[in-house]
C-alpha cells in the first residue's frame, strides 16, 4: 500500500507531539525520585521532620508527574506498531529487546515500589519504605539507560547485519552500547536532573518571594541550587564531548546544527547568529567568529567540518530548525550556569535567602530545563532526518500502511486528549507546587518530639489532613 | 534444541493472561463506579486499587514490547489492524490513569475525574473487547504487512465482544470489591453481583456459541470428533464456576465469587489459545513463521527467564501489603 506524503507527515507530526509531552514526565521523574530518596534518607538519618514534609510533599508532586508519564508512555510503546509498522517489522528485532529489558528491569520496579511508597507508610517499617523509594529512583534510571540504548541505536546503529532486508543482531553488546550510547546517557541524564532542580528551585524562590521562610522551602531551595551550581557546567563538558560523538558519526548533522555549508580547509568560522535557507543552500544574514567553529567542534585550530553541501540534498536534515533548536538549548544552557555562580557568590555572602534577585532569577528559569531538554532532543531527532535508522531505513519508508483519514483522526484526537489531560495535569502539578511543602507549627519541645511515632502525630493523617485541596480556589487558602 | 518462538508464545500469552486478571478489576472499578454516587464509597473503591493500577497496567506495556522483540511481524501487522481501536483504548487508559493520580487531590472538580475515571475505564475496555473479536475473525496481511483496510475491526461480532467484555470486567471489579470491603458497601456489591453474575453467565455462553459460527476453522477445532470429547471439560468446567459464584452468593462468600470469575475467565482464555492455535495472526500466520531471529528471541528470553519471577514475587508482595480491608477511615491514602 502507497502510503501518501501527507501521512508520513502526518504520523510525524504525531509522533513528535506525543514524545515531547511524554518525555518532560520522565525527566521530572527520574530527577524526583532520586531527590525523595535523599530527603528520606537525611530524615532517617537526622530525625528531623522536615525532611519528612519534604519528603512526601515532594512525593506527591512525583505521582502526579509519574502517573502523567506511565499513562503518555503506554501510547509510545503502541505507536511503534500502529504508526510505524514498518519500522517495527525492520528493526523490531533490535529495539523489541532492548524495549522488553525497560519494561521487565525497570517499569516493573518503580510501578511495583511505587505503591508502597506512595500509600505503604504505615504499612511497612521505616527501612523498608526507604528501600521502596530507592527501588522507584533506581528503576527510573534503568529505563533512561534502556530506551536510550535504543534510541542510540537508531542514531549509530552498530552490531547487526541486513538479513531478507530486516535487521538482525549479531552482537548485543555492541548494539546496546553503541557509538552514542554513553555520550546520550549522560547529556540526558544530567538534563533531568537539572531541569528538576530548577523545577524544584523556581518553586521554591517563588515561596520565598511570598515571604514563606520555613525550613522546607529553605531547605529545598539550597538543595536545588546546589544540584545545579554542581551538574550545569558539568553538563557543558558532556555536552561537548556528545557533539564530537556527533561530528564523528553523524557529520551531517552537526553541519546542520551549525548552518555550514562549505567544507573548509583553514579553519571553519562558527556562526553566531544565521537563517540557514535550505533552498538557496546559504546561510544568511551570518554573524560570525572565524576559526572558533574549528575549535569548539574539533578542539583544534584549523580542524576540518564538513560541510552539508558534500552531503546528497535528500540526505540533509533540515538546517534551519536545528541551527535555532540547538542554540535555543546552549542559551539556557548558559544562563543556568550564571544562575548557579550568581547562588555561589551569594551564598558565600551568606544571603542566599534574601536576594529578590536571585528568587526572581530562579522563578524565571523554573521552565527552563525542560525546554532546553525539549530542544536538545529536537536537534537530535531531526537531525537524524531523513532517516529513522540513521543510513539504514528511511522515515519515509517506515510508516505504516494505514490512510491519511485515520491519522488525521487519530492526531485531531490525540491532540484535544493531551492539551486537555495533560494539560488540567499541569495545571495540577502547578497548584500543587504553589501549595508548597507543610509547615508545621514547632511543639515547645522541639522538632523531634512530632516523630515519636509516626502514626500518632497530627492525627491519624499527618500531613493530608491539615492540606487543602490542590484545586481550592486560591483566595479562600490561608 | 529449545523452541524458542514457542516459548515466547507461552510468556507472552502468560503475559495477557495476568494482565486480564489484574487490570480487568480494576477497569471494573471504573465501570461500576456509576452505580455507587456515594463519594465515600468511591474513596474506598478507588483506593482498593490505587497502590497496584501502575503495576497493573504495566503487563500491557509488556505484551507489546514482548511482541516487538519475539514476533515484529505480529506487532506491526495487528497494531496497525486495530488502529483505531487501540488509540481509543490508549486514550480510555490516560482519563483514568490521570484521575487516578488527581481525584484524590482535587475537590472542586471531583465530579469531573469521577466522569474521565468512568469513561476512560468504559472506552478502554470497550476497546479491548472490540480489538480481541477483530483479532479472532482474522487480520488480512500480504507480504508481511497488514493488507486490509482500515474499518476491517468493525463487525457486529466485535461489537458484541466489546459489550462482552464490559461484563466481564464489571464482574471481576465487582468480585474484587466484594474482598476489599464491607458492611454497607459489600451488601451493595452482593445484591448488584445477583443480576451482574446472570448476565456474566449469559455472555459466556453466548460468546461461547458465537465465536465458532464467525469462523468455520474454530468450529471444526471444536466440534469434530475426537476433538470435542477432550474439550468437553471446558463448557462443563465453565458451567460448574457459574453455579459456583451462584451458590458464593447466596451463602454470602466473599472471596469465591471473585476467584471463580477468575477461574472461568482462565477457561475462557485456553478456550480462545485452542481456537486460535498454533496461528499468532489468525487466519494466516503461525506462531513460527512470525518468529525474531533467534538472537533476538533468546537475548529477550535470558532476561525474562530471570527476572519475570523476580516482578511476580514483589508483584506478590505489594498486594500482600495492602492486604485485607479498605476503609474509608484508612490514613495513607493521597
Amino acid at each position: 500500500m502507497q502510503v501518501s506524503a501527507m501521512a508520513i507527515d502526518l504520523a510525524r507530526i504525531q509522533f513528535a507531539f506525543t514524545v515531547s509531552f511524554h518525555i518532560i514526565f520522565p525527566a521530572l521523574s527520574i530527577g524526583l525520585a532520586s531527590f525523595v530518596a535523599i530527603l528520606e534518607w537525611r530524615w532517617l538519618k537526622t530525625g528531623e521532620a522536615v525532611y519528612l514534609d519534604l519528603c512526601r510533599y515532594w512525593s506527591k508532586v512525583f505521582a502526579v508527574g509519574f502517573g502523567m508519564g506511565v499513562v503518555s508512555g503506554l501510547v509510545m510503546a503502541y505507536e511503534f506498531g500502529t504508526n510505524w509498522s514498518a519500522f517495527s517489522n525492520f528493526s523490531g528485532s533490535i529495539t523489541g529487546p532492548l524495549l522488553s529489558y525497560e519494561v521487565l528491569t525497570a517499569f516493573f520496579l518503580e510501578a511495583g515500589f511505587l505503591g508502597i511508597m506512595l500509600f505503604g507508610w504505615d504499612k511497612v517499617s521505616k527501612k523498608a519504605h526507604f528501600a521502596a523509594s530507592c527501588m522507584v529512583a533506581i528503576g527510573t534510571i534503568i529505563s533512561m539507560f534502556w530506551i536510550l540504548s535504543s534510541n542510540s541505536w537508531m542514531q549509530t546503529p552498530t552490531g547487526y547485519s541486513i538479513v531478507n532486508g530486516r535487521v538482525e543482531p549479531q552482537d548485543w553488546f555492541a548494539v546496546i552500547f553503541n557509538p552514542s550510547f554513553p555520550y546520550r546517557l549522560a547529556h540526558m541524564g544530567l538534563s533531568a536532573f537539572i531541569a528538576t532542580a530548577l523545577l524544584v528551585a523556581g518553586s521554591s524562590a517563588w515561596h520565598l518571594l511570598n515571604g514563606r521562610r520555613d525550613r522546607g522551602v529553605k531547605i529545598s531551595f539550597s538543595m536545588a541550587l546546589a544540584m545545579l551550581t554542581l551538574l550545569a557546567p558539568l553538563q557543558a563538558l558532556v555536552g561537548d564531548a556528545h557533539g564530537l560523538n556527533t561530528l564523528e558519526y553523524q557529520p551531517a548533522k552537526l553541519a546542520a546544527m551549525e548552518g555550514i555549508w562549505e567544507t573548509e580547509t583553514d579553519g571553519t568560522a562558527l556562526n553566531l547568529f544565521g537563517i540557514p535557507d535550505m533552498a538557496a543552500e546559504k546561510t544568511h544574514y551570518a554573524v560570525s567568529i572565524p576559526h572558533l567553529g574549528s575549535l569548539i567542534l574539533t578542539h583544534s585550530w584549523n580542524g576540518q567540518i564538513r560541510g552539508l553541501k558534500s552531503f546528497a540534498p535528500q540526505d540533509r536534515p533540515n538546517s534551519l530548525l536545528l541551527f535555532w533548536s540547538f542554540r535555543l538549548m546552549v542559551g539556557l544552557g548558559l544562563l543556568m550556569i550564571a544562575l548557579g555562580l550568581l547562588h555561589l557568590w551569594l551564598r558565600r555572602r551568606d544571603r542566599l535567602y534574601d536576594s529578590a534577585a536571585l528568587q526572581r532569577f530562579a522563578l524565571w528559569m523554573s521552565p527552563a530545563g525542560f525546554i532546553a531538554l525539549l530542544a536538545g532532543w529536537v536537534t537530535t531527532e531531526a537531525g537524524r532526518q531523513p532517516w529513522v535508522v540513521y543510513g539504514l531505513l528511511r522515515t519515509n519508508q517506515a510508516v505504516s500502511p494505514i490512510s491519511q483519514h485515520q491519522l488525521s483522526v487519530s492526531l485531531s484526537i490525540l491532540v484535544c486528549v493531551y492539551l486537555l489531560v495533560f494539560g488540567t495535569g499541569l495545571y495540577y502539578l502547578i497548584k500543587l507546587l504553589r501549595s508548597g511543602p507543610a509547615q508545621h507549627e514547632r511543639t515547645a519541645a522541639g522538632d523531634k518530639e512530632q516523630l515519636g511515632a509516626l502514626t500518632t502525630w497530627s492525627g491519624r493523617r499527618p500531613i493530608s489532613a491539615a492540606e487543602t485541596p490542590i484545586d481550592a480556589n486560591p483566595n479562600n487558602k490561608e | 534444541m529449545l523452541d524458542l518462538s514457542l516459548i515466547w508464545a507461552a510468556i507472552i500469552a502468560l503475559g495477557v493472561f495476568i494482565y486480564v486478571v489484574l487490570d480487568g478489576f480494576d477497569l471494573g472499578i471504573g465501570l461500576l463506579f456509576p452505580l455507587f454516587p456515594d463519594k465515600q464509597d468511591r474513596d474506598v473503591m478507588m483506593n482498593t486499587a490505587a497502590p497496584v493500577w501502575d503495576g497493573n497496567e504495566t503487563w500491557l506495556v509488556l505484551g507489546g514490547a514482548c511482541l516487538l522483540a519475539a514476533f515484529p511481524v505480529v506487532y506491526s501487522a495487528v497494531l496497525s489492524a486495530l488502529y483505531l481501536p487501540l488509540i481509543l483504548m490508549l486514550v480510555g487508559l490516560i482519563f483514568r490513569g490521570v484521575a487516578f493520580e488527581i481525584r484524590a487531590k482535587a475537590k472542586r472538580t471531583q465530579p469531573l475525574w469521577d466522569l474521565a475515571f468512568m469513561g476512560g475505564s468504559a472506552l478502554a475496555t470497550f476497546c479491548q473487547g472490540m480489538a480481541l473479536g477483530a483479532y479472532i475473525q482474522g487480520i488480512k496481511v500480504e507480504h508481511r504487512e497488514f493488507a486490509g483496510s482500515g474499518m476491517d475491526w468493525l463487525t457486529p461480532f466485535s461489537l458484541f465482544t466489546g459489550l462482552g467484555l464490559l461484563v466481564t470486567y464489571a464482574m471481576l471489579g465487582a468480585g474484587w470489591l466484594l474482598i476489599k470491603t464491607e458492611g454497607r458497601l459489600q451488601a451493595r456489591l452482593y445484591q448488584l453481583l445477583r443480576p451482574l453474575s446472570m448476565l456474566f453467565l449469559f455472555v459466556v455462553a453466548l460468546v461461547s456459541l458465537v465465536t465458532p459460527m464467525v469462523d468455520p476453522a474454530i468450529a471444526s477445532r471444536w466440534f469434530t470428533t475426537p476433538n470435542i470429547f477432550w474439550l468437553l471439560p471446558f463448557p462443563l468446567g465453565v458451567a460448574l464456576c457459574g453455579v459456583g459464584i451462584w451458590r458464593a452468593l447466596q451463602r454470602q462468600q466473599e472471596n469465591r465469587p471473585y476467584l471463580l470469575t477468575l477461574l472461568m475467565v482462565a477457561l475462557g482464555y485456553i478456550g480462545f489459545l485452542i481456537s486460535i492455535w498454533p496461528h499468532l495472526i489468525p487466519p494466516s500466520i503461525t506462531l513460527w513463521e512470525a518468529a525474531a531471529p533467534a538472537s533476538s528471541q533468546r537475548f529477550a528470553l535470558y532476561g525474562a527467564v530471570i527476572i519475570l519471577p523476580v516482578i511476580l514475587a514483589y508483584t506478590a508482595l505489594g498486594y500482600w501489603v495492602f492486604r485485607g480491608k479498605v476503609r474509608a477511615s484508612d490514613s495513607g491514602y493521597h
